[in-house]
């Protein structure tokens, strides 16, 4: 069994993330950004027959997805909530493929959206999060990832320059993407080194900005995909996995599940990591970036940080990586950030990456990353010509 | 003294000997009788082996600073009066924590030998903290 070709992204949506969201409300959002991504595809609402939705924690609930679909008027055949963190976008790619490869239905609509507002505090989590976690104040995302960015820096050497690079690169991206939050000034490593340190060893420009957003992905079965407008983008490969959920528990800091999940998708796909033409893995810190590199097998276990400083991440470089400017620069509009990944791996493969394209991209790798380090999926996508 | 406003762990039955422990200033692990191992947090079925042969045993409180970080601007009002120091403790007897180190953190360094002692930091309430052994 092999999802190898059995589906492709025909098209997207993506709105351009806000600081301060105002009236606007997260299935307001969904509808805006599921039409433009639907008549991205070339196609009408009512041939969407499945439906994957992230749960927006700007408004959440149970039996989500049904009052998504009622909102948007969609009567899908098979519909699901997706939540595996940040991976949540590039899980439903599979999802989507794995559903329409069973029989179940043919175009599936992919989709995130949510609110950040200033001020506001993270969620709940879950009762043994709360029990030992949060007393310590272990509270959000940054401090799991300031563990593994001192242990790897003790492990392998890796320096805050190092870190900063991806920063500085992705920023370059950035200010060729309209879409992009922070697109108006590039970036130094003296000036990330020199923003405020909030969890040592990691710096404000460091960690991904809460804004508020939206962004869809239409897939489609091979029949669909071949009559569609734009060009189809398949799916060639795709891994999951997760081994924990709190950092502290995990069988190793510093090498994540990343592994097994992008072998899994390079498998699939009958590839490896020196074919891809361009990367997008998911960027929450700069250290997520160095770590997916290592873990995925784009350089050896503990290189990241010599990797990203010998190589130029941007679109013109010999290594495109988030061209888009990944979260770091784009912004993260909750799930929506980690759709970016996606969204811009599809955009650069149709060839429409404007001023940033990528030459001759075919081949492209997206890693999604949920929590700290925890939920991982691996995707390889192709441009076939 | 202002009211500690800090989010305090709500036991569960499955955790409440290891509350009730450090409370009289222990530190108590489960062990597994089927694989061996010692667990840490508290649970119902052994997460390596799924045994629920399960028993509370005091451990050392003895240590190694695996990872830490200086949280100079925390993500929780609650923690508003940083900077603190948030740490992984590896203990003696295999198990990772989540915890604090109380000490200067420019005299912190990844694999330095730590010791556990008891914070009891509001009625009823005491947690597991680490200092420099
Ligand atoms: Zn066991």
């Amino acid at each position: 069994m092999s999802l190898k070709g059995k589906a492709a992204a025909i098209g997207i949506g993506e709105l351009k993330p806000v600081k301060e969201p105002g009236d606007l409300t997260a299935l307001g959002l969904m509808a805006k950004v599921s039409a433009e991504a639907i008549a991205d595809a070339g196609l009408e609402k009512n041939d969407i027959d499945g439906f994957l939705v992230g749960m927006p924690y700007a408004d959440p609930g149970m039996l989500y997805p049904a009052s998504a679909i009622e909102v948007l008027g969609l009567a899908p055949r098979m519909l699901n909530v997706v939540d595996i963190g940040g991976a949540s976008p590039a899980g439903m790619i599979w999802r989507a493929a794995a559903a329409i490869d069973a029989g179940m239905c043919n175009a599936v609509l992919c989709l995130v959206a949510d609110l950040n507002r200033a001020g506001d505090q993270r969620p709940p989590t879950v009762s043994v999060q709360r029990e030992f976690e949060s007393p310590y104040g272990n509270i959000g995302a940054n401090c799991g990832y300031a563990l593994i960015a001192r242990r790897h820096m003790h492990e392998y050497v890796t320096t805050p320059e190092q870190m900063a690079k991806v920063a500085v690169d992705q920023r370059a991206n950035a200010l060729k993407n309209p879409l992009a939050t922070f697109n108006e000034k590039p970036l130094t490593i003296a000036d990330v080194l020199g923003s405020r340190m909030i969890v040592d060893p990691l710096h404000l420009y460091e960690i991904v900005s809460p804004v508020s957003g939206a962004a869809a992905v239409i897939v489609a079965s091979p029949e669909i995909a071949r009559r569609t407008k734009n060009p189809p983008i398949w799916l060639l490969g795709a891994g999951e996995a997760a081994n924990h959920s709190s950092i502290t528990y995990a069988p190793s800091i510093t090498e994540s599940p990343i592994k097994p999940a992008a072998e899994s998708a390079f498998r699939m796909a009958g590839l490896k990591p020196s074919d891809m033409d361009l990367v997008c893995p998911y960027d929450c810190y700069t250290i997520t970036v160095i770590v997916t590199l290592e873990d995925a097998g784009f350089c050896k276990k503990g290189h990241g940080g010599p990797f990203v400083a010998e190589h130029d991440l941007t679109y013109a470089g010999d290594f495109p990586c988030n061209t888009h400017g990944g979260q770091l620069s784009f912004g993260q509009p909750g799930l929506a950030g980690g759709m970016s990944h996606v969204t811009e791996a599809i955009r650069q493969l149709m060839g429409r990456g404007g001023e940033r394209q990528v030459k001759d991209a075919a081949l492209g790798y997206v890693n999604g990353n949920g929590g700290i380090m925890s939920e991982q999926v691996s995707l390889v996508l192709e441009r076939r010509s | 003294m202002s009211e500690y406003i800090k989010p305090l762990p709500k036991p569960s039955p499955t955790s409440r000997p290891f509350w009730e422990a450090a409370r009289k200033h222990e530190l108590t692990l489960q062990r597994c009788g089927g694989c061996g191992k010692f667990i840490y947090y508290p649970r119902d079925r052994c997460p390596h082996c799924f045994s629920d042969n399960l028993s509370w045993n005091r451990v050392t409180g003895r240590g190694t600073l695996y990872s830490y970080t200086v949280v100079h601007r925390a993500s929780s009002r609650a923690f508003a009066d940083a900077p603190y120091v948030l740490a992984i403790v590896e203990l003696d007897e295999g198990p990772r924590m989540t915890t604090n180190i109380v000490a200067p953190p420019e005299s912190l360094k990844v694999g330095m030998p730590v010791v556990a002692f008891f914070d009891d930091v509001a009625p009823g309430h005491t947690l597991v903290k680490f200092k420099p052994a």
